[in-house]
This record gives structure tokens, C-alpha cells and sequence, in this order.
């Protein structure tokens, strides 16, 4: 990689292991010396943080895994047995419940920072298509580790979003019926979802390693959208990056810290504190915060099978994006109009998450399709055309020209 | 150092020295608290702490009867030895033996022998609980697995366990009762 | 001037992000207007649970609710927190009757209950207790404070408990049901159940109403949330530690990010 000479070990352990299965110099080159352009902020820690919650919500879940039962007469209790009587159950549940909220949140933010500063245009399009898989997959273990406690929501979440899937013409009773592994949800479907909550984790870890390969050809992005042109421009990741995504990661752990210990079910719906029960739906049910943008799509649209089409479309569209967008300039920094309509749709995707939580009536159906409208309508229409018309800045020469030029500007935190 | 046209050095090892150490090192016990309540959670939980501890009820037993009894999901055996079998208890030699301990240091109450029916040699459950059963040339428990003989004081007397048969904490709370554990 | 204003935007969209996020459970407790927050002494980031008010509020489930209500997420031994000795929470727990077996001929027998043993319930079954109470079921207690989250917890147990009253002139009371002016729709199948005196405490406290409402109210929150002590006790901890090496990272990247500029 450098032009420095090889020898990069001292210990002459790690260099026999390494000259045999170089795992020492792939780790130094992507976690030690890889070159991360030296303007990113600390919108760029939340990919850190996202993997370590990752990695905490798998050790937490193994180990409440050894607790659980997955089984319609003894799972509720068995969560129970966890929050009572298993040594420390409680603060590893909370921290699992909490940490798929904490986790979306980071992830959120995520993506949303590669919107703004057009990390998913060439060429990074395959990692950004393969974050919005990560997306996806993240959704679907949320949903199935949602149903495990077996709680009220548990129960008639698993009943709606497996409904969703009998929308689809012909076909669809039968798929609803071979998602249940019966004729409604139950032990089968449980039993399942335990089996799928477990494995799904570790896909996302493979495809989270396919995304950080497909990161670190091309390089990190930066808030200027503009490619590295020297050395100068670059940093290593290790101390320069490493010391300020750990800074970003306590003060996210600080935040989450809070809600554990001192607002842990704040999150929760009180209603999965009573135990399933198949013959009567609670009168009020929303998702998780996490799901509210989608839910208000799917209300929306008067429609079945439309809506369901929404619905999948509002995550699906993201995987296009990259090619609705034809604007060669990365950085919203220099876009002074698209600017605008994305942190509209901001405002768009956080209106639509109020209207998910609020009862299907009027006026809020009214505003869920007028928020609808502008989500599609800001990836199908808004985006192609101002990538056409639209007159973005001036862009600087390099990296290092404008760090340089003002280098007495505030520190961004 | 100004900013130069190489990428940056590390800094120089001794300027990050301290701060660094200390920010690694506190991460480090951030990581082990962290660790600890999940290492934790797989020790016995409370509920398995609770049941713990068994009473037994000793009166219905006839002299030369065995019983079984599950405690801490293993089986606890109790015998109610006849006058022959305790004096040739506490007639061994039992300083010559593998594992040196006399009758009185095994038993609350001469007549009952209660000991943990796992085989010290590798776990396996010996025999001689049941009146037909093989109880081997020391008229106590035999194991089959490997072929260890016990004593009529659960203690061993040939074949590979090294050990005696573990006698569990136990009190009679009556003349009749224990409560083991 | 132009890269701090994202920066600004961002965090003033976050928080509204999570305003909206929150929104849902705050309107959820603005319901039931009349339910008033009590001063409890286990809230707060400091908050404890009142041993003696948690003590008295059991003997306020065990001598009245426990006629129809089970709890069946506690067990005897969970009493220890509460202050009981181990012989009391054994004689506690052998005063009731629970079903075990079989036997070594094979039949169920009845035995006194441990202190390993479940809360015991006052019906075998749902069905049981329905038909017992006129068709209602009274529901299981261990988790009724986190059920009313939404609704005020503790404090909405103490209104509905306090609520009960002659219904106004104007209001037409299902026979068989009780009225309440808490309770969603005023009328309720639970009779009044807290009358001066019912009980005599064995701490000497005087059984007002208001005072057995306010400890079982306490002993239910305990009930549904155990671990609230352990818990605030370990979030502060785990705050001081996090904010101390969030000065050590910082003075860390500092020093490191010296060297940019």
C-alpha cells in the first residue's frame, strides 16, 4: 500500500501469523492506516456507532437467547423470569428493547448523512445499495425480535404485518398461511420468528462486511463531496478517526445510557406488558417508532394491495436512488436548491412517523397523503429534475484547500 | 507541526503516552463492566437458587431401604443402613484408603448415609439403590461405567474414582427430616 | 459560516425527530385528566421504594385483593426485598395451598406452599374467575403498573381506588357495576374494595383508605418493575463513568487532532 518497507510487525508472533493469513496487515490497513478524508464529521462517526450496536445487540441477544423460550405458553413468563430472576435479565433486556430504537436512530442518521452529503453516487452506488439491504434486514429482524416477548403488540404486530402479505393477488392467503405455519399466528409462527430473529443478525454482519469492502475501495466520501486528490487531504483512521468516533460513540452511549437506566420502557408500547391474546386487538395499535413513516403510507393509500405497495416501495425506492439522481455534484453543500427539498423531506419522513402513531381518522389520513405524495414525489420527481436544472456552486479545488484556508473556524460537534 | 504535504505521522509515541493509555484503558474497564452482567446472567438465576434446598422426609424408611431423591437436578442417595452395615463402616481401615475419611466424618446420624449418587470418576450414577441391583464386593455402590466400587460408606475402594462420594451440606431439622442444601 | 448551518439544522431536526418520536406516549397520558401525580418516593433519579409503605401495601393485596386477583409473576421468596425474614416469608407462604404430584402412587396432593413457589392465585383458571365476578375478569396484578403506563401507572391505581363514589344524579349505572371517575366510561365491575379500617396494619399505621390506595399502589409498581432501585443505582454509576471518559476521549482527540491544524 505505502512505500514504507514491510516490516510492520514487531512481534515475531503476529509477523509469523501474519506472513501466513495476513489478518494483522488487512486490520492495520483498513482500521489503522486507512485514509479517511481529513474534513468528515461526526455525522461520519454514525457508521461506528451503528456496527457497535450491531455488536452489542448480538451479545446481549445471545445471551438473553439462553433465558428465552420460544414457545406460546412459556415465552411471555420466560421473559418474565429474565426481568426478575435472571441475574442482571433486566438490564440486558432493556439494553436489547432499547438498543434496536438506539440502533435505528443511528442508522437514521446514517443514511440520512449519505443523502445529504451524496455518499451513494459513483462511485459508491453498490455500498449504498448495499446499507439500504442492511436497512431492510434490520427491519425485518426488529419485527420478528418484537414478536418474541409475546406480548399484546407482539402478537397483533406479527397478525399485521403477516396480513400485508395477503394483499398480494392469487397467492396471497397461501403466503400468509406458509408465514404462519397455520391458520393464524401461533406456536408455529413463534417458534419461526425466534428461529429468524436469531439468524438474521449475522446476515447483517456479512452484508456489513461486504459494505465496509465496498467503503474502502473507493474511500470515505466527505462533507464536500469532492475526491481526494493527495495525501494531504487524508488522515489515518487510527488515532485521527478513532479518537473522534469514540468521542461521538460515548455521547450516543450517554444518551442511551439515560433511557436505559432511567426511562427504559419510554419506548414501549404498555400494552405488550399484557400477555397475547389471540380474541381481543388492543384499540390502538402503532409500530415502533422506527416503523411510523411506513405505517402512515401504508394508512394512507384507501387501497390494499396499493397500500401494501407503498409500503414496501418507501424502503424500496431508497435502493434506486442512486440512479434518480443525476446531479455529478455530491455535497448538498453545493446544491443550494436540492438542499432545500431534502431537508424538506426530512421534515416529510418525520411528519409522516407523528402521522403513524395518531388514530386512522381525519384530518390526519388527509395529511398522511399529502406527506406521501411529497416522499415519492421527492425521489421520482424532485430529485431527476433538479439534477438536470439545478446550478450547484462552485466547487473547492481539493480537501485540503478550504480545511486549510479556514483553519481558525469553530470545531464542529 | 504544521499540516505538510505527507499524510500525518502517529504522533510521536511518547506525546500520546498518557492520554492515550488512559482513554484506552478506561474504555477497557468500560468494556469489562459491560462484559460482567452479561457473564453473569448465565450463573444460576434466583429461581434456580430457590429450589436450592430439599427437605427430606426420613419416617416412612425401613431399616436396609434406599431411597432416591433429586436435588440441584442430581440424584441424592439416603440409606437406612442395618446395625451389620454401620459397624462395618466404622470398622474400616480407613486410613489406608484413597480418599481417608472414617464413617462418623460422612454421617449426621449412624443409620442414614446420604451421598451425592455421582460416580467422582467421570458422573456416571452407580448402582446398588435397588435391592436387586449390584452393589459390588464392599456391600455400597458399584459403577458400571468404569467399574468403581464404593463402600456401604459411599467411600471409594477400588477402580478409578479418586474420590469419595460426595456427602451434600444436609441438617436433620428433626428426627426424621433433612434438608439438603 | 456555511458548513456550521447543517450542523445547526441537524441537531435541531434530531431533537425534533425525537419529539415527534416521543409525542405518542405523552398524549397517550393526558387521557385521563383526573388522574393526579402522587409523590412518590421511588421516582426520580434518586428514587427508592418506601419499605415500610411496600410492606403495609402487601398486606393490603394479601387481606383484599387476593381474593380475586392473582399475581402470578411473584413468587414468595421475592418478599425478601420487601424486609421479610426468611422464616416469616416460609410462614407466609405455608398458610396457602398449592397443588403438586404426583405422588409415587400417581395422584396430585396438596401440599403447604414454599417460598419457592408462585404468588398463589385465588382461581384455578380465567374461566374460573369469570364466572366467579359476574363475568368480568379481574386481571392478573404482577405487570398492572407497566399495563397503565399510558394512563399514570401508580398514580392512576390510587385515583381509581379513591375514585369511587355514589354516581351523580344524572348517571345511569349498569346494575352489577360500580361507579368510578376514573375509569374510562365511569363505571366499573370492580366494587369498591378499600373501606376505613378493613385491615389492621401490622405496623400500627391507622387503614385509611387513602393510605392502603397508596401502598398497594406502591407494592403493585414494585411488583410490575423490581429492579428500579438496582437499576437507578446502576444508571447513575454507569453515567458518571461515561461522562469522566468522555472528558478522557476528549482531551485524547484534542491532543490527537492538535497536529491538524
Amino acid at each position: 500500500m505505502s512505500k514504507n518497507p514491510p516490516p510492520l510487525f514487531r512481534n515475531p508472533v503476529v509477523r509469523w501469523l501474519d506472513e501466513r493469513l495476513p489478518l494483522f496487515s488487512m486490520l492495520r490497513k483498513e482500521y489503522i492506516d486507512y485514509p479517511t478524508p481529513r474534513n468528515v464529521n461526526y455525522f461520519w462517526s454514525f457508521g461506528a456507532i451503528a456496527t457497535l450496536m450491531l455488536l452489542l445487540m448480538i451479545a446481549t441477544g445471545l445471551m438473553l437467547a439462553m433465558q428465552y423460550t420460544p414457545h406460546v405458553d412459556m415465552a411471555f413468563s420466560s421473559v418474565q423470569r429474565i426481568m426478575r430472576d435472571v441475574n442482571y435479565g433486566w438490564l440486558l433486556r432493556t439494553i436489547h428493547m432499547n438498543g434496536a430504537s438506539m440502533f435505528f436512530f443511528a442508522v437514521y442518521i446514517h443514511l440520512y448523512r449519505g443523502m445529504y452529503y451524496g455518499s451513494y453516487k459513483k462511485p459508491r452506488e453498490l455500498l449504498w445499495i448495499l446499507g439500504v439491504l442492511i436497512f431492510l434486514l434490520m427491519m425485518a429482524t426488529a419485527f420478528t425480535g418484537y414478536v418474541l416477548p409475546w406480548g399484546q403488540m407482539s402478537y397483533w404486530a406479527a397478525t399485521v404485518i403477516t396480513n400485508l402479505f395477503s394483499a398480494i393477488p392469487w397467492i396471497g392467503e397461501d403466503i400468509v398461511q406458509f408465514l404462519w405455519g397455520g391458520f393464524s399466528v401461533d406456536n408455529p409462527t413463534l417458534n419461526r420468528f425466534f428461529v429468524l430473529h436469531f439468524l438474521l443478525p449475522f446476515v447483517i454482519v456479512a452484508v456489513v462486511v461486504l459494505h465496509v469492502a465496498a467503503l474502502h475501495v473507493p474511500g470515505s466520501n466527505n462533507p464536500d463531496g469532492i475526491e481526494v486528490k493527495s495525501k494531504r487531504d487524508t488522515l489515518p483512521f487510527h488515532p485521527y478517526i478513532t479518537s473522534k468516533d469514540s468521542l461521538a460513540l460515548i455521547v450516543f452511549g450517554i444518551g442511551y445510557a439515560v433511557i436505559v437506566f432511567y426511562a427504559p420502557n419510554y419506548l414501549n408500547h404498555p400494552d405488550n406488558a399484557i400477555p397475547a391474546n389471540p380474541l381481543s386487538t388492543p384499540e390502538h395499535i402503532v409500530p415502533e417508532w422506527y416503523f411510523l413513516p411506513f405505517y402512515a403510507i401504508l394508512r394512507a393509500i384507501p387501497n390494499k394491495l396499493l397500500g401494501v405497495i407503498a409500503l414496501f416501495g418507501g424502503v424500496a425506492i431508497l435502493f434506486f436512488l442512486p440512479f434518480l439522481d443525476r446531479s455529478k455534484v455530491r455535497s448538498c453543500r453545493y446544491r443550494p436548491l436540492y438542499r432545500w427539498f431534502l431537508w424538506l423531506f426530512v421534515v416529510d419522513a418525520v411528519f409522516l412517523g407523528w402521522l403513524g402513531s395518531k388514530p386512522a381518522e381525519e384530518p390526519y389520513i388527509l395529511w398522511a397523503r399529502l406527506a406521501t405524495a411529497y416522499y415519492f414525489g421527492f425521489f421520482l420527481v424532485i430529485t431527476p429534475v433538479l439534477g438536470i436544472v439545478e446550478r450547484p456552486r462552485p466547487l473547492p479545488v481539493s480537501i485540503s484547500e478550504p480545511v486549510l484556508k479556514t483553519a481558525s473556524r469553530p470545531r464542529a460537534s | 507541526m504544521p499540516a505538510s504535504s505527507k499524510p500525518l505521522p502517529f504522533p510521536p509515541a511518547e506525546r500520546r503516552d498518557f492520554l492515550g493509555l488512559l482513554a484506552a484503558s478506561t474504555g477497557a474497564v468500560g468494556a469489562a463492566a459491560l462484559a460482567w452482567p452479561m457473564l453473569d446472567s448465565m450463573n444460576p438465576a434466583k429461581d434456580v437458587l430457590a429450589l436450592a434446598s430439599i427437605e427430606v422426609d426420613l419416617s416412612p424408611m425401613e431399616v436396609g431401604q434406599s431411597i432416591t431423591v433429586k436435588w440441584r437436578g442430581k440424584p441424592v442417595f439416603i440409606r437406612y443402613r442395618s446395625e451389620e452395615e454401620i459397624q462395618q463402616a466404622e470398622r474400616t481401615d480407613w486410613q489406608s484408603l484413597r480418599d481417608p475419611q472414617s464413617d462418623a466424618e460422612r454421617v449426621k446420624n449412624s443409620a442414614f448415609i446420604v451421598v451425592v449418587g455421582i460416580c467422582t470418576h467421570l458422573g456416571c450414577v452407580p448402582l446398588g439403590q435397588k435391592d436387586t441391583s449390584e452393589r459390588g464386593a464392599y456391600g455400597g455402590w458399584f459403577c458400571p461405567c468404569h467399574g468403581s466400587y464404593y463402600d456401604g460408606s459411599g467411600r471409594a475402594r477400588q477402580g478409578p474414582a479418586p474420590k469419595n462420594l460426595v456427602v451434600p451440606p444436609y441438617d436433620f431439622i428433626d428426627d426424621t427430616t433433612i434438608r439438603i442444601g | 459560516m456555511m458548513k456550521r448551518k447543517p450542523l445547526f439544522l441537524y441537531s435541531l431536526l434530531c431533537s425534533l425527530l425525537w419529539a415527534c418520536v416521543l409525542a405518542p406516549s405523552l398524549s397517550l397520558a393526558a387521557e385521563q385528566a383526573t388522574v393526579a401525580k402522587q409523590p412518590w418516593s421511588f421516582r426520580g433519579i434518586f428514587g427508592s421504594f418506601d419499605k415500610a409503605s411496600l410492606r403495609r401495601g402487601y398486606e393490603v393485596y394479601d387481606q383484599v385483593c387476593a381474593s380475586c386477583h392473582s399475581l402470578r409473576f411473584l413468587h414468595y421468596r421475592d418478599l425478601e426485598t420487601l424486609g421479610y425474614s426468611r422464616a416469616q416469608i416460609a410462614a407466609l407462604a405455608a398458610r396457602l395451598e398449592v397443588e403438586d404430584g404426583p405422588n409415587d402412587e400417581g395422584e396430585m396432593f396438596s401440599r403447604a406452599a414454599l417460598p419457592s413457589d408462585r404468588f398463589v392465585a385465588p382461581f384455578a383458571n380465567d374461566e374460573a374467575a369469570r364466572t366467579a365476578n359476574l363475568g368480568a375478569l379481574p386481571p392478573d396484578l404482577s405487570l398492572i403498573v407497566a399495563q397503565l403506563a399510558g394512563k399514570g401507572g401508580a398514580d392512576f391505581i390510587y385515583a381509581l381506588l379513591t375514585g369511587y363514589s355514589e354516581p351523580p344524579e344524572s348517571f345511569e349505572l349498569t346494575p352489577g357495576l360500580s361507579y368510578n371517575k376514573v375509569f374510562k366510561g365511569n363505571a366499573i365491575a370492580m366494587p369498591a374494595p378499600l373501606f376505613e379500617d378493613m385491615i389492621a396494619y401490622s405496623d400500627g399505621e391507622k387503614a385509611s383508605v387513602e393510605r392502603m390506595a397508596r401502598d398497594v399502589a406502591q407494592f403493585l409498581a414494585w411488583a410490575s418493575d423490581p429492579s428500579l432501585e438496582q437499576r437507578k443505582r446502576i444508571g447513575l454509576r454507569v453515567v458518571i463513568f461515561l461522562t469522566l471518559f468522555f472528558v478522557v476521549a476528549f482531551l485524547y482527540k484534542r491532543r490527537v487532532w492538535a497536529r491538524v491544524r
